[in-house]
């Protein structure tokens, strides 16, 4: 079993060894998107370190008689977990393929370069099945042995005090329960955001909504500013409509840190996507679409460091589910409606009529 | 915002020197003053998409057929449940119009008429379509063959011997109502398809905006536009000997095109010129009856008789061929880009709702090109013919003495022209030595009827009269014209916002910057240079071969379906139409920024250059406020 798997290997990425993100990015970068280079620490990592350092018994008795509705003693058997998890001798074995992988990304970046460490749950982005404290992220990241620290925490975070109680009151098993965690290069964001390759406030399938915002795409994300959102015809590529956001912040590197910095009022105020760039999202997201057959809900970013036509990066694609779903359940009651093989002249004439009303 | 209204009719000034303008054309098509309530309580709003320049009275034909034909066919024809025709007067030279609705309690009674009416010809539309064409083809032959030509000296002894018994006057008289007749027929059968095709269209257009809110106009046109249409084939025809001649060596023959014979003459002596001057005669037939206006004016050319346009046309595409410029038409990617937008909108139905969606795609593309191709049959081809023909007849008046000068008929109308004919033949019949009495009639009043219209040309049209209705509903009306409740608001509005920007329709997508060429009627066509942003009242199919040359185009009037729009989105410019006034608002030489994918235009240098333009249509719509 491989305890790392980069975004380029030919390995099949599987959801039970890579997680939801890591086996997104891994089928994104195979499929030739621009997916910014990384590998993932693998469930087998996580599985391995768990029953190699004892750390599965203990969790098992931690958690035995755990009544969910007392609080105080689930905060202490968190935090005992975690600090054990922290905390603990990694595998030689693991270390080893972590420091190599780590090595080869860093060598594939041309030097020293931070990195997002984020975790990638098996059951994260699965319908209905997002529970919480299951997606830290962690960004800007400088050197292995931060790196390391993160992954660390990242499987620590799969014993909140909040995901042991989800867990206890929705009955789901700790058995089977793993973590991959995903290490990324860190884009170097002048502009980034989210794009779903649906209107969300209607359903129409042919729309692309973007929305962008100055830095890196936090921001959007977390509603920290309101960003500029631009609709746009999936199948023309042009803008449909727009609405200038107020981004007053940006999230931007600052002293080997991501830092939020006040936006000046000139550019807040103005699109922070020229006209190819809001295309270059779109088609990115449409690419997206294609590809996985289904609405696509991305996250992009343009890199400042890199050279125009290849600065844009797609960061996450996963299916878009609220409003597909809210469709099918709809589709299912819906009465049929008649089809013809012709034309249909009561539809000819309601069309006609509908210009009157 | 108070409630605005466009000017009456009454409130309009006549412009110096029109007045009187009334007497110039018949009874029926101005407002009068006995009707003056009923006539301000309907709002009106002027053509000038077909008609942007003031008639002279004998013009006022190609309005009036055009427009009660147009009507015959929702009204009794079809029996379109919600739209009758569109009732029309010409006021101060322009031709205004008001749709007619169909009462609120007989629509219902129209549903099943119209139904099987349009499923009848839905059901049978190529068979039907082809019986058109041979009965518009028939309309023109016979247009052909009338003849104008002088009366006989006396009588042939042949039709002595025949016991004829005729004079032969007795031609001039048939042919000239049989002139009229025929361009009557192909008028009444230019709107036969036309109506239907729209239904077709509007049926797949709504769908469309059903299941996707927010599709853009210009993309379900393009799924339903032919590639190859009849109307883009005399262009093509140019630009196929423009490559010929390039071909066989002769562009040096096209460097001065002003003298047709001297061009042609020097072809034939040349190496390989027989064989250009085969594909050259070939063309002809029928796709130089095509005219550099719009067919409803008497001053139109016609290519065939004026052969120096297309052979101007052609020297340009030479230097563009020369130039290394691609100018045949992208065909093939044409069809592969609809083909694109089709399946990719395709892909996003279910089957159930692709089905839907193949269905009424298939009628509109079946019906739509019929929108496009009429045009060249009716307006260009038989116009054409017709024009012709009354030059013919013009120089048979003059050489008999009725007039001086063989413009002079435009300024009667055909009543007017038929009455004229009879004084010719009464004269000739009696013999009178002093010839017909119209050379002592008419001289004064052509003089002032001449003097009327240079006048009325001074003054652009107003948009609209009186007060617009809540919302514009008439489908036709918004879809042909463009004229849309929003469009009437923006055009009341115009004088608050007058910041230097204009709105009007996106009609074909995109945004550029660059310098204005206002060009108000086709003979100022070739003004247009390089890489400028044209802006007229209209475009017509004619001008083909300078959209070239353009960075985008904005017109006061059309809608997603005018000629500027469809070309523009087959070259792959921005446009802008229906705007109301761009051509008396923006200059040559000033920038502007063409948004086709809003649909807006900013004067970029505004405040500098204010255009002054005279006239009572120029400034403003006066708007006393209405409702209290």
């Amino acid at each position: 079993m491989n305890y790392v798997q980069t975004f380029d290997s030919t390995i099949e990425p599987k959801l039970e060894n890579l997680g939801g993100k890591g086996a997104s990015l891994v089928t994104m970068t195979t499929a030739g998107m621009p997916v910014p280079p990384g590998f993932v620490v693998t469930t087998a990592a996580f599985d391995a370190f768990l029953a190699e350092s004892g750390i599965a018994d203990e969790i098992s008795r931690e958690l035995g008689n755990l009544n969910s509705e007392n609080v105080t003693e689930v905060d202490e058997v968190s935090a005992r977990i975690r600090e054990r998890l922290t905390s603990a001798e990694v595998p030689e074995s693991i270390r080893t393929s972590t420091r190599e992988a780590y090595d080869g990304l860093i060598a594939q970046c041309g030097g020293e370069a931070p990195v997002a460490v984020r975790s990638s749950a098996t059951a994260e982005d699965l319908p209905d099945a997002s529970f919480a404290g299951q997606q830290d992220t962690y960004l800007w990241i400088n050197g292995y042995a931060e790196v390391t620290d993160h992954i660390r925490q990242c499987w620590a975070s799969l014993y909140t005090s909040r995901a042991i109680i989800y867990r206890l009151k929705n009955s789901i098993p700790d058995e089977g329960l793993s973590m991959a965690v995903v290490v990324q290069k860190m884009v170097n964001a002048r502009t980034a955001g989210v794009a779903i390759t649906m209107n969300p406030s209607n359903g129409d399938r042919s729309k692309i909504a973007i929305d962008a915002s100055w830095g890196v795409g936090e921001t959007v994300v977390s509603g920290l500013v309101t960003p500029d959102n631009i609709l746009m015809d999936k199948i023309t590529l042009q803008v449909v409509t727009e609405h200038i956001g107020d981004k007053h912040i940006e999230l931007v590197p600052a002293d080997g840190r991501l830092a939020e910095k006040e936006v000046s009022a000139d550019r807040a105020e103005v699109r922070c996507l020229s006209d190819d760039e809001v295309t270059a999202v779109a088609s990115l997201a449409k690419g997206a679409e294609k590809h996985y057959k289904c609405p696509q809900d991305i996250e992009w970013a343009f890199d400042r460091d890199l050279p125009d036509g290849e600065n844009l990066l797609l960061l996450q694609s996963r299916p878009e589910t609220v409003h597909s779903s809210a469709e099918k359940k709809a589709e299912g009651t819906a009465e049929k409606k008649p089809t013809t093989a012709g034309f249909d002249l009561g539809s000819i004439t309601a069309s006609l009529m509908k210009s009157n009303g | 915002m108070p409630m605005k209204s466009f000017p009456r009719p009454s409130d309009l000034a006549v412009p110096a020197g029109a007045e009187g303008w009334e007497k110039i054309y018949p009874y029926y098509l101005v407002f009068q003053d006995e009707l003056r309530d009923f006539e301000d309580e309907k709002f009106w709003f002027c053509d000038s998409q077909h008609w942007p320049t003031a008639f002279k009275p004998f013009e006022t034909i190609g309005g009036e057929f055009a427009v009660k034909c147009l009507g015959q066919y929702n009204a009794r024809h079809l029996m379109i449940p919600n739209a009758n025709g569109i009732d029309f007067r010409v006021h101060l030279g322009y031709l205004y119009m008001s749709p007619i609705p169909v009462p609120e309690e007989q629509i219902e009674a129209r549903l099943p008429e119209f139904q099987a009416r349009i499923g009848h010809y839905f059901a049978n539309w190529d068979t039907m379509l082809d019986q058109w064409r041979t009965k518009v083809r028939g309309t023109i032959d016979e247009l052909e063959s009338l003849r104008f030509d002088p009366l006989p000296e006396m009588v042939p002894m042949d039709d002595i011997v025949s016991g004829k018994a005729m004079d032969g006057s007795e031609v001039l008289m048939e042919n000239y109502d049989r002139l009229i007749q025929l361009c009557y027929q192909n008028w009444q059968y230019h709107f036969e398809f036309l109506n239907l095709g729209y239904i077709a269209y509007l049926d797949f257009f709504n769908y469309c905006k059903e299941i996707f809110p927010d599709i853009p106009d210009q993309s379900i046109a393009t799924m339903v536009q032919g590639v190859d249409m009849e109307l883009f084939k005399p262009d093509d025809e140019l630009k196929e000997l423009a490559t010929l001649a390039v071909e066989l060596g002769l562009q040096s023959k096209f460097e001065t095109t002003d003298d047709a014979a001297q061009v042609l003459d020097a072809i034939a002596s040349a190496d390989g010129g027989s064989r250009w001057l085969t594909r050259w005669e070939e063309a002809q037939d029928p796709w130089f009856n095509f005219t550099t206006g719009n067919g409803f004016y008497a001053h139109d050319v016609y290519w065939r008789e004026e052969l120096s346009i297309p052979l101007g046309f052609i020297a340009d595409y030479i230097r563009r061929l020369d130039d290394g410029q691609q100018i045949m038409r992208p065909t093939e990617t044409l069809i592969a880009e609809k083909d694109r937008i089709v399946s990719e909108y395709q892909d996003l139905l279910d089957s159930e709702a692709r089905e839907v969606f193949d269905a009424k795609r298939q009628l509109a593309a079946t019906a739509y090109p019929y929108v496009e191709n009429h045009n060249f049959y009716i307006e260009h081809w038989t116009m054409g013919v017709f024009w012709r023909k009354v030059r013919e007849l013009s120089r048979t008046l003059v050489h008999h003495g009725v007039f001086e000068d063989e413009g002079d008929l435009l300024y009667l109308n055909r009543n007017e022209v038929r009455d004229v004919i009879f004084d010719l033949v009464t004269s000739w019949g009696v013999g009178a030595p002093q010839g017909p009495i119209a050379p002592a009639h008419w001289p004064p009043i052509l003089k002032e009827r001449k003097a009327i219209v240079s006048a009325l040309k001074t003054a652009r049209p107003q948009p609209a009269l009186n007060t617009p209705p809540e919302s514009i509903t008439e489908p036709f009306t918004r879809m042909l014209w463009g004229i849309t409740t929003e469009q009437v608001q923006s055009w009341l509005s115009a004088d608050d916002e007058d910041n230097g920007g204009l709105k009007g329709m996106a009609a074909s997508p995109g945004v550029v910057e660059g310098t204005a060429r206002v060009v108000m009627d086709a003979s100022q066509i070739h003004e247009v240079e390089q890489d400028e942003i044209l802006v007229a009242p209209i475009t017509a199919p004619s001008w083909g071969p300078i959209f070239g040359k353009l960075k985008a185009t904005v017109t006061d009037i059309g809608g997603m379906m005018s000629h500027a729009a469809i070309v523009c989105r087959e070259y792959a410019l921005p446009a802008v139409t229906g705007t109301g006034n761009a051509s008396t608002k923006i200059r040559t030489g000033q920038r502007l920024r063409v948004d086709g994918t809003r649909g807006t235009v900013e004067i970029l240098d505004a405040e500098e250059t204010i255009p002054e333009v005279a006239g009572p249509g120029a400034h403003s719509h006066a708007h006393a406020p209405v409702g209290g």
